[in-house]
């Protein structure tokens, strides 16, 4: 019962934020500096041409008709159409969510798929020469910028040893194998850092976990000390690695954004760039009110998960 | 939260002074912070060449003995603007993060202080700005009032004010359960008064850790906004922005793709080092890491 | 460490086979790589030059066309008569002409399209283009005249702009999509943000084209251009970014590297109309200052023509006016002076995105620096140096490369941005207008270079290089650009 009005409070804060956000999302874009219309038809555009595009682009209607009308749309699907493409905004978005969803899925599980066992093997061999390095070279792979990671990876693998494309994305419809391999280097650039923060909390929180009365229980049991950190030691430790994974989200956005421009993939973060560059305003507040939501929907579901797991968090939000 | 245990009264500077000289990353941190500032600093007064004389004759060498990182595309000298670079981006992450602390501690403690519905508002907004993603919000700020070092240290320093206040807000919660903070209460001080004095020496500790850590983000952040062009601008050497350009050039000028690299990664390994080391130092239950 | 290995095996082993797919089929396409993406695919709708870069002579034609050597040749108009006073232009149709969607192409058309390009609510980029125009009749099926008020000598030209795209009612409304044109290529798909696919189309009524397939792909970062050449995901680049790569290309047996000449002369753009700008000797010292050979070699690393006036070097009618203001600061630093400023004084300088104007920028402002001119570099993108600096002349200096073809007549305008205003100048335009003898034409176009020279109107610093690289193989693609085009229908692989 508490599970549930406590979700309910947790929706109704993420919806009210939610809007909020497409209120200031919109105030912002409209304060762009440059005229849509204009870029669209150039220097030697004429006064009467540019007032009939203009026209035909709904942009001179007022403030709030405009606003309602788009958050309307949005709430059942309808982002509007591009200034510049003149092609449904939800159509754009979900073309290039299908290179962006796939490299943030692949960075997130390479990281993890690192992450994991080096905070493990990194707790498990505390203070040893396995810890040392390890955190060394997490402390390495926190203070690399992914953009500079970025370019060496194309130096290295597709200039010099020419394993890879440089960049581009082969699209899925030439095959699963090309898709990914466009995705490789950029998802890898990705995920050394997030990988890095990542293992350290697992190690962390591991050695806190190590340290607790029941783990010692376990140990006098007769358990192995191998089966007694991954039934019991990984298992509890997951709960702080699974918020950062959620906060990481964001990050990985953040990080998309640059790491699409530098391989010039053809997903979301790209798209805000040329959005900027065009003025294309209506793609750009879809997209960034879309970003939000996400981040705001995986806050919950970690939230959520979060409580599941351990009941104490139910009580921290009802003091 | 193991972050807000406050074990046992504060230590004297004496204490933390012997501590500091035993911890291996405060040292390396402290030495290689050092070495950055000091080269920021120095280039102040000198550098081997000057980094707004144009040279296009001598451009694209390699390093040697004049230059000793080479130049670059417009026969400028890497190492003279690798220096200069330094204090672009240490000025762009200070005023980050004093952005944020100014703003974001005064908010969090308030808000534990009064805890009411303002206090509420204010954590409430503190997580909806947590919900930008802070690159994405920068790049709309800097494409709105165009893209200047001044923006990029009021953009990044926006996306301070949440961390500083959360933590606050979570450090002064902590403290008021404290004994010490109650008895200062029946002793009748106003809890203004109770928050200046007692909690915020208090908060002192944890907000330098934070402060070191989200210096090195700035300046992370900060060369990420300069490779997009957004930061730091011409002539003004930065760290990102010769990365940007190093890249038509690396397949024949590699060095130029380097050693801006390199530099970022030394002055924030060594921000961070010094971090954890000032944890270690400040709070030895939480020597074992992030 | 075993996991590791096969990974890697796998990933060689797939990138070989993402590798062979290109090149099995590349007999009878090709990719090509362009910078900007197209807004969309409608040129009677937008200036973007992407758009005329997929679309000009590919998939929309007009009456005449422009060739590779800037001459006006016939397309869909097989021929034409104009009248003794130049007002009146009778143009015959080709036969059997058919759009890509099967519908028939007639004089109907021309009138629709030529009327929908200069009508009240038409959005037509290049709307100036049509204002002589006074009707647009179809005689027969395939007969069209067209009546001047007044007369226009470059109708003919004219007319063979993109933006004079001939396209049917039927489909018009739909081109920015779904282009339907009679072109030899017809649209098969457009991956926004990736690339744009052409196909030979089948019903074509002139010479079929031998390409089959044409792929656009859109690279618009210069370091990721230079890979995809030299992964070969691309065949070639028309117009390639980044011309410090170019040196490597040449090193390079695979391809080849042709630079050949724009239209388009690049200016330090002075706002004559704002002090100190106003005053000749201000803008003379800067010419002075400028080291138009270092700009050249460090912002385009040494493609590019120094220009001493608002004209293409490749135009026969060009003057030679590089030597009026050789690099001297000495000079510049005596006209300053002479102007009121022996200190010097500060200025801005609005860069927009074009490497050459941001890295011409900074090699300006430390040229103007050496004579005590301080200027604050102001980097922008295209929709605030529209709204700024074009629109609303809210600047002191700024770098643009003037695109448009024979466009020197700008300076005689009532307003435009550089806010210049010569009598003289004015009237050697109205003269030249009034000329249709060419010898006499070119006398007073090398008049009207000269007086913006002596005004020192802008700095004028380089024509524009095109900076071609594409495989050693392909034949047929433009050497020059004389309109913004990727003319394909001359390109075949050799063996």
């Amino acid at each position: 019962m508490i599970t549930f009005i406590f979700f309910l409070r947790r929706i109704a804060f993420s919806f009210v934020t939610l809007i909020v956000a497409s209120i200031v999302i919109f105030a912002i874009i409209q304060i762009l500096p440059g005229d849509p219309a204009q870029l669209i038809l150039g220097m030697n555009a004429q006064e009467d041409t540019l007032a009939a595009l203009r026209e035909q682009m709904g942009l001179n209607a007022p403030f709030y008709s405009r606003y309602f009308e788009w958050i309307l749309g949005v709430m059942v699907g309808d982002f509007g159409t591009s200034y510049t493409y003149s092609v449904p905004v939800s159509e754009l978005i979900l073309e290039r969510l299908w290179v962006s969803l796939p490299l943030a899925v692949m960075a997130l599980s390479l990281s993890t798929l690192i992450a994991i066992p080096a905070g493990v093997i990194a707790a498990s061999k505390h203070n040893k020469l396995p810890d040392v390095s390890i955190m060394g070279f997490t402390q390495l792979g926190i203070a690399i910028p992914n953009f500079w990671f970025a370019m060496l990876l194309v130096l290295v693998f597709a200039i010099k040893l020419q394993w890879m494309p440089a960049g581009g994305f082969a699209g899925w419809d030439v095959g699963i194998g090309a898709g990914i391999l466009s995705l490789a280097l950029p998802a890898i650039a990705l995920a050394l850092p997030q990988a890095s923060i990542l293992a350290r909390i697992m190690r962390s929180a591991l050695l806190d976990v190590l340290a607790e009365d029941y783990m010692r229980t376990a140990r006098a049991k007769g358990l192995t000390e191998r089966m007694t950190l991954w039934r019991h030691g990984v298992r509890n430790a997951f709960i702080p690695v699974l918020t950062i994974l959620g906060l990481q989200f964001s990050f990985l956005i953040a990080g998309t954004i640059i790491i699409e421009n530098i391989f010039y993939l053809p997903g979301l973060g790209r798209l805000i760039f040329q959005a900027i560059a065009q003025r294309d305003l209506i793609v750009l507040q879809g997209l960034v009110l879309l970003l939000v939501a996400a981040v705001i929907f995986i806050n919950l579901l970690v939230d959520a998960a979060y409580a599941m797991v351990d009941p104490r968090i139910k009580r921290a939000y009802h003091e | 939260m193991s972050e807000f245990d406050f074990q046992g009264e504060r230590e004297t500077w004496g204490d933390l002074g012997q501590k500091a000289l035993k911890n291996r990353s405060f040292f390396i941190g402290a030495l290689i912070t050092g070495t950055v500032l000091f080269m920021a600093l120095l280039s102040f007064f000198w550098t081997p060449f000057d980094v707004t004389e144009l040279d296009i004759g001598n451009k694209l060498h390699w390093p040697d003995t004049t230059n000793w990182l080479g130049t670059d595309h417009f026969g400028r000298d890497v190492f003279s603007m690798l220096m200069v670079g330094a204090r672009n981006s240490i000025a762009v992450a200070i005023v980050a993060v004093s952005i944020g602390m100014a703003i974001g501690v005064p908010l969090g403690a308030a808000a534990a202080a009064s805890r009411s519905w303002g206090s509420n508002l204010i954590m409430r907004t503190n997580d909806f700005i947590f919900a930008f993603p802070s690159l994405l919000l920068a790049v709309l700020f800097t494409a709105i009032f165009g893209p200047s070092a001044i923006n990029a240290m009021i953009a990044i320093g926006i996306f301070n004010i949440p961390v500083f206040a959360r933590l606050a807000h979570g450090g002064s919660l902590a403290l008021w359960q404290r004994e010490f903070i109650l008895s200062a209460q029946t002793s009748g001080k106003s809890r203004v008064r109770i928050t200046i004095e007692h909690i915020m020496p208090n908060l002192l500790n944890i907000l330098i850790v934070q402060g070191t850590i989200q210096f090195s983000l700035g300046i992370l952040i900060e060369a990420g906004l300069s490779y997009l062009g957004l930061g730091t601008q011409p002539p003004d050497p930065s760290w990102g922005k010769m990365l940007s350009e190093a890249q038509t050039m690396m397949y024949f000028a590699s060095y130029l793709a380097i050693f801006p690299g390199i530099a970022i990664v030394f002055a924030v390994l060594g921000l961070n080092l010094l971090g954890d080391g000032l944890r270690d130092i400040f709070d030895p239950k939480l020597r074992r890491g992030r | 460490m075993k996991l590791s290995k096969f990974a890697l095996r796998g990933a060689t082993a797939l990138a070989m086979l993402a590798m062979a797919v290109p090149a099995l089929a590349a007999n009878n396409s090709v990719t090509l790589g362009m910078v900007l993406e197209p807004t969309h695919l409608d040129p009677t709708a937008g200036a973007a030059a992407a758009i005329d870069e997929v679309v000009y002579a590919n998939l929309y034609e007009g009456l005449t066309r422009i060739d590779s050597k800037g001459v006006v040749q016939p397309a869909l108009a097989k021929s034409w008569t104009v009248s003794g006073d130049g007002l009146t232009y009778t143009f015959m149709l080709e036969d059997g002409v058919k759009f890509h969607d099967g519908t028939d192409f007639n004089a109907e058309d021309v009138v629709f399209s030529l009327n929908r390009a200069r009508g009240e609510d038409s959005v037509n980029a290049q709307k100036a283009l049509f204002k002589a125009i006074d009707t647009v009749v179809a005689v027969d099926a395939s007969t069209v005249k067209i009546t001047l008020s007044p007369s226009n000598g470059s109708m003919l030209f004219n007319l063979g702009w993109g933006d004079a795209g001939l396209v049917a009612p039927e489909s018009a409304d739909g081109n920015k999509a779904d282009p339907v044109g009679t072109g030899p290529f017809k649209f098969v798909k457009w991956v926004k943000g990736d690339r744009i696919e052409l196909a030979k189309s089948a019903a074509y009524w002139g010479d079929v084209v031998v390409l089959d397939k044409a792929t656009f792909k859109i690279i618009s970062d210069p370091a990721a251009a230079f890979a995809a050449m030299m992964a070969g995901d691309v065949d070639g680049f028309p117009n390639f970014p980044a011309p410090e790569n170019l040196d490597q290309f040449r090193a390079d047996p695979r391809f080849s590297v042709v630079v050949g000449s724009t239209e388009g002369e690049t200016i330090l753009s002075i706002n004559n109309a704002k002090a100190p700008f106003n005053n000749v000797k201000v803008r003379q010292a800067i010419s002075y200052a400028i080291n138009r050979q270092s700009i050249i070699d460090g912002a385009m690393f040494g493609n590019g023509t120094p220009i001493g006036s608002h004209f293409a070097p490749h135009h026969p009618a060009y003057v030679d006016l590089t030597g009026a203001y050789a690099y001297n600061p000495e000079k510049a630093r005596a006209l300053l002076a002479e102007a009121g400023f022996p200190d010097g004084f500060d200025a801005e300088i609005k860069l927009p995105p074009p490497s050459y104007a941001r890295r011409g920028g900074e090699i300006i402002a430390a040229d103007l620096k050496k004579v005590g001119i301080n200027l604050k570099i102001i980097p922008v993108e295209w929709g605030p140096w529209v709204k700024d600096v074009f629109t609303e002349t809210n600047y002191d200096l700024t770098i643009v490369s003037h695109t448009e073809p024979q466009d020197i007549g700008i300076y005689a305008r009532e307003k435009y941005y550089f806010n210049y205003k010569s009598d003289a100048f004015k009237g050697v335009m109205d003269k030249l207008n009034k000329t249709t003898d060419t010898d006499g034409r070119y006398k007073l176009l090398g008049e009207a270079q000269q007086i913006l020279s002596d005004d020192a109107v802008n700095g004028f610093l380089f024509q524009l290089a095109k900076t071609g690289v594409w495989n050693a193989k392909l034949k047929g693609l433009w050497e020059n650009s004389p309109v913004q085009a990727n003319d394909l229908t001359g390109v075949s692989w050799s063996e």
